[in-house]
């Protein structure tokens, strides 16, 4: 419990001179949490299912790995019912926003990335070339999540992925 | 645990050493390229996740407005109540205003063959010309017509509906059809048969521009398979909601001869549509669900021609309902505009159901209902249950408490009760298992904003469900794309309810705003939104779409009106009255249809102010004659004496100053399903 309020009053210092107190914004980062929540809780039980919790998540602002993302669905899901109750989300996720656990990947490391993938250095990368990458190397994706990137990042005149003006493209205002 | 930060380390490593050698190009290790695979997985599944976000909080919106929406809905029906409660007769000129709203006259005319056969069809006429009784050929002419945007003939239309009025008068309430015959051809759907019988549940108008196009084939196809088609009435199939919802608009617009009795007759024949149908005495199919008190005995008994609209029951056949008293109960849960208890809101449930359906056919019909798929797949349907349900045996158009759960509703499927010899209507002591409810409607709020669904079953009963979107476009576009666009209207949407609610906002923020800065914090701002507009939607996350922050992260609640103005320039109104012309805009509109029965867009000046006087009387708003006098004076659309009330409602639409499309008024509004 000392480390939370540690925690809190960290943060609280480090957020720009506005007039609210610690409290008012762990009330914030939960009404957050919850409005997420929400919109996958499908039957307003206050429960979601296990497989919608990385959307969740993602959508919160983080970008934990796979294996982060495994570690903390065991901590919150409801003995493998495939269910996770809010009750338990809440605390957890309220820590990871406070803590600022998984950040954000920033854009000039995706470009870093996309360049190392480009061996020949041509500025885009070829659909096969991507789709081999995607579906083969890291935390692989699956044939529906392929499909639909390819749909959205090629190029429908050349056929190409021109990954520099992709990022611009898909930047995320944050709160 | 920092996946991401060796990754970035490593790439930086490489890419510095590689430099240094100058070699164009490179060959990553196995591991840096896995690291950057992992990099680039992650952010684009987050912006994913982002996008499925945007696309379900903008179905929430689209959701919540549209609840809104039949709340109003509630309204306009208790004001015809409230008319028939306390008005008899207005004054002694002119004509009866109440006994017009009413009680059209009937005319006898159209009861007749002569209301057809007597009008010529010329030479020039191209498009398909039927002859009775209906013949494949005459099915495949009018399908093709279609196809090529052709309008069928008024003199043919007029004959078709005709011929489906006499057909309908012969069936129950309550249509029970066998179930189907197992299939010995391959093909998936086709003409209607023992094999593949269709239901169409309700809702074959209002829906789209080609509404007349779409029920005409239906009933075409009703003709000419009797036995294997079955339509079900739905709470669209009804003159009053037509006026609001675009088909009387249509109509008028396709056939500026004969539309009125064109219009009369759809009245008729949607009157006699049957209320339901049953399928080997098993499954019930009907437009507006169930609710713990449907009697389908009483519904059995009841004169269904004569209820012309839901909205206002005949009172004499009706009397054990008590018309009144159930209207005061919904009025009693409404308090506000738009406001809803807050149990029980299960739209979003995947199994939830209310009524079942049959095989349906893949064209274009939008005659059908909702999905009920999980929603896991970022390709699935979102949808919602749309149940009005206006023809439930307790005439309560759309209350709230009656949406269920599916554990508080019993209802278990009947085949557990196979044991009963031969199959017999179900009785009210019958528990029912399950109840599904489905949305066929795709791309309902925008295009791409959804798909549509159907069931199909064979002689198992065990239904099957298929999902399809319509629309060449669509396809084309990439989710990103199609959530922008559902995106980009369901905020214009919610930013033209706020504007509507302008006064009642601005005096609830300057009560949290003290020292008049013009600013407040996000939570007090939430909070204003939710108890002013009772619409259940996360504002936080939508904020930034509708006001903007100080340096400091506070809220200038006044910027989301900015980019907002009125259909035309208004001069002297005041806020009040302005304000309540564009919220209840669409009633109003619907009210001055009404009136004008030979629908030419015009209405007197007296029609108009004895309108007007009702309407305030009935909303409570405290509006002189005087103001709405100069109000029709100062925009100035007077006609000889008449008072052109499409010119004037569009004083009081909204229009988004900074959107390029401003034609397309239609969409901008929630309300025109058009």
């Amino acid at each position: 419990m000392l480390n939370i309020w540690l925690l809190y009053n960290k943060v609280i210092t480090k957020m720009a001179p506005h007039k609210q107190n610690a409290e008012a914004m762990i009330s914030d980062v939960h009404k957050k949490i919850k409005a997420a929540f929400k919109a996958f809780d499908h039957e307003a039980n206050d429960t979601v299912d296990v497989r919608e919790i990385g959307t969740i998540i993602f959508s919160l602002g983080c970008f934990p790995c796979q294996a982060e993302l495994h570690d903390f669905i065991a901590e919150v899901e409801e003995d493998h019912t495939g269910y996770i109750h809010l009750e338990k989300f809440l605390p957890a996720m309220t820590k990871v926003l406070l803590e600022k656990k998984f950040p954000p990947i920033p854009e000039d490391k995706v470009l870093q990335a996309f360049e190392v993938l480009d061996k020949e250095n041509k500025g885009y990368l070829e659909p096969e070339e991507l789709t081999k990458l995607m579906m083969q190397e890291g935390e692989v994706f699956t044939q529906v999540e392929m499909d639909e990137m390819l749909t959205a990042v090629t190029d429908p005149k050349n056929n190409v992925i021109y990954y520099k003006d992709l990022i611009d493209q898909l930047t995320i205002d944050y709160d | 645990m920092g996946c991401g930060t060796s990754a970035v380390a490593m790439e930086t490593q490489v890419k510095g050493a590689e430099e240094t050698e100058g070699e164009p190009v490179r060959n990553p290790s196995r591991a840096l390229t896995m690291k950057a695979a992992v990099l680039i997985q992650r952010w684009y599944r987050r912006y994913m996740a982002h996008l499925e976000m945007r696309r379900r909080y903008t179905w929430n919106i689209f959701q919540s407005i549209e609840y809104a929406g039949e709340q109003d809905q509630l309204q306009l029906s208790s004001f015809f109540s409230f008319m028939l409660d306390n008005f008899t007769q207005l004054n002694g000129n002119g004509p009866d205003l109440i006994s017009q709203l009413l009680d059209p006259v009937l005319d006898p005319w159209l009861g007749r063959e002569s209301c057809f056969s007597s009008i010529d069809v010329p030479d020039s006429y191209t498009g398909p010309r039927l002859s009775f009784p209906l013949s494949v050929s005459d099915t495949n002419a009018l399908l093709n017509a279609f196809k090529e945007q052709q309008t069928l003939h008024a003199k043919y239309l007029l004959q078709l509906l005709y011929e489906t009025k006499k057909l309908l008068r012969q069936m129950p309430n309550i249509v029970h059809c066998p179930r189907p015959t197992p299939k010995t051809s391959p093909y998936a759907n086709g003409l209607p048969s023992a094999e593949t019988p269709y239901v169409f549940n309700g809702d074959f108008v209002d829906r789209g521009k080609k509404s007349i196009e779409v029920v005409v084939l239906l009933f075409a196809y009703f003709l000419l398979y009797p036995d294997y088609m079955h339509l079900n009435r739905g709470n669209h199939e009804d003159h009053i909601m037509n006026l609001r919802y675009g088909f009387t608009k249509e109509v008028m617009q396709k056939y500026k001869t004969h539309g009125r009795e064109i219009l009369q007759l759809f009245q008729d024949v949607f009157s006699l549509l049957p209320l339901a149908t049953v399928i080997d005495g098993k499954i019930l199919i009907v437009h507006g669900g169930i609710s713990d008190q449907t009697d389908l005995d009483f519904l059995s008994s009841v004169e269904r021609h004569k209820v012309k609209s839901a909205l206002r029951l005949p009172r004499q056949s009706f009397e054990p309902l008590d018309l009144g008293q159930s209207y005061r109960q919904t009025k009693r849960l409404r308090s506000t505009d738009g406001s809803r208890p807050n149990s029980s809101r299960n739209q979003k449930t995947p199994n939830q159901s209310r009524r079942r359906r049959g095989p349906l056919s893949r064209q274009d019909s939008a005659a059908s209902c909702s999905s009920s798929s999980s929603s896991s797949s970022s390709s699935s349907t979102l949808c919602s249950p749309r149940s009005p349900s206006s023809l439930s045996p307790r005439p309560c158009p759309v209350s709230p408490s009656m949406h269920f759960t599916v554990n508080s509703l019993q209802v278990p499927f009947l085949d557990s009760l196979s044991s009963l010899s031969p199959p017999t209507p179900p009785q009210h002591e019958r528990e029912w298992k399950q109840v599904i409810t489905i949305f066929s409607a795709s791309n309902y709020y925008e295009e791409g904003s959804n798909r549509g669904a159907y069931i199909k079953m064979g002689k198992d009963l065990v239904p099957r469900f298929y999902q399809y979107q319509v629309g060449r476009g669509t396809r084309k576009l990439t989710l990103t794309q199609r959530v922008r666009v559902a995106e980009s209207s369901a905020l214009k949407a919610l930013k033209e309810k706020l504007f509507t609610h302008r006064s009642e906002l601005m005096a609830a923020f300057k009560e949290f705003d003290h020292n008049n800065t013009g600013c407040v914090s996000v939570s007090d701002w939430a909070q204003v939104l939710e108890s002013v507009l009772r619409l259940d939607l996360p504002w936080r996350t939508l904020r930034p779409h509708l006001v903007r922050l100080t340096a400091e992260g506070a809220v200038e609640y006044e910027s989301c009106f900015e980019d907002m103005g009125s259909g035309t320039q208004l001069a002297q109104v005041t806020p009040n009255l302005a304000e309540t012309l564009f919220r209840y805009r669409t009633d109003i509109e619907i009210i001055f249809n009404i009136i004008d029965k030979d629908h030419s867009g015009l209405i007197s000046i007296e029609e108009f102010r004895q309108t007007w006087r009702l309407f305030s009387a009935h909303l409570g708003v405290d509006i002189n004659d005087q103001a709405i006098d100069d109000l029709a004076r100062s925009i100035d659309f007077n006609k000889d004496g008449s008072i052109d009330f499409t010119e004037f409602l569009e004083a009081f639409r909204v229009v988004h100053k900074l959107d390029k499309d401003q034609h397309l008024n239609e969409k901008s509004s929630n309300a025109d399903k058009i």
